[in-house]
């Protein structure tokens, strides 16, 4: 009993050590959960994004997948990309502009139940390229579509 | 701070299309205010996890470059009308949020 009620006296202290930490922003609340790719978002050059993210940079141009976005933006900060998919086994689809101050905008982990389709919002900054990376089966698949913006979206 | 999302799951040709909106600032950390100079601090969502019956259908990592207020959608399979879909939500700053909605 006593035991019991000394680990627990341990834990709660731990436990508020811990949020000392966090709100003090020594230990960024992210370093708690692993999976966030903090590296790969942080840089700023797309091929070092994509290295990170992916570990490689051999990447296959494939005609099975689509970049759906405008032509023409209007407001960076509101376009709307699809990228939708017909290969098999899908693992991830992640999204790259390389113009942005940081080149990944988002990485979607799939799961067997999940079709070949997403869609998202993201800023532009700039005119450039939204580039589509694709891992299925294990292999990296890529494509890209031009878009144009007029009023760049994320400030600065 | 404002916890809302909106989330719409329905079934067509055996597929459940799913639509969410989560309602949040995302700062870049790359603006600045403009009265005062100083740069906004980042604010923005890092990872977002759709759920069907509890069992982890799509994983969302995003960085500070997804709109505000940000729209997702995606198509899965195997649900049935009445099945539960939850979508929680985990910002930088330790922020989070979740919502449930029933597939129609």
């Amino acid at each position: 009993m006593l035991n019991n009620r000394r680990t627990l006296l341990k834990a709660s202290m731990a436990m508020g050590t811990l949020a000392i930490a966090t709100g003090a922003g020594l230990l960024a609340p992210r370093s708690v959960l692993a999976a966030w790719p903090e590296k790969a978002f942080k840089t700023r050059k797309y091929p070092d994004a994509l290295q990170i993210l992916a570990g490689t940079d051999q990447l296959t141009d494939s005609d099975t997948i689509k970049v759906k976005a405008p032509d023409i933006a209007e407001n960076g900060a509101v376009v709307s990309i699809t990228v939708t998919t017909s290969l098999p086994n899908v693992e991830n689809i992640s999204m790259f502009v390389p113009e942005n101050a940081f080149p990944l905008s988002a990485s979607y982990e799939m799961s067997k139940a999940t079709d070949g389709f997403i869609t998202g919002r993201i800023k532009m900054a700039k005119t450039s390229d939204v580039i589509a990376v694709v891992k299925a089966d294990g292999k990296l698949y890529t494509a890209k579509k031009t878009v144009k913006v007029t009023l760049g979206g994320c400030g600065g | 701070m404002n916890n809302k999302m909106k989330i719409r799951a329905w079934i067509e040709n055996d597929k459940t299309t799913v639509k969410a909106i989560i309602f949040h600032p995302m700062e870049t950390g790359l603006r600045k205010d403009k009265k005062s100079g100083k740069p906004i601090p980042a604010h923005y969502i890092t990872e977002v996890s759709c759920e069907h019956n509890g069992k982890s259908i799509l994983n969302c990592m995003w960085g500070p470059s997804v709109s505000k207020n940000p729209f997702f959608s995606f198509r899965f399979g195997g649900a049935k009308p009445g099945d539960k879909l939850k979508i929680s939500w985990v910002d930088n700053k330790g922020q989070s949020g979740s919502s449930e909605a029933q597939i129609s």
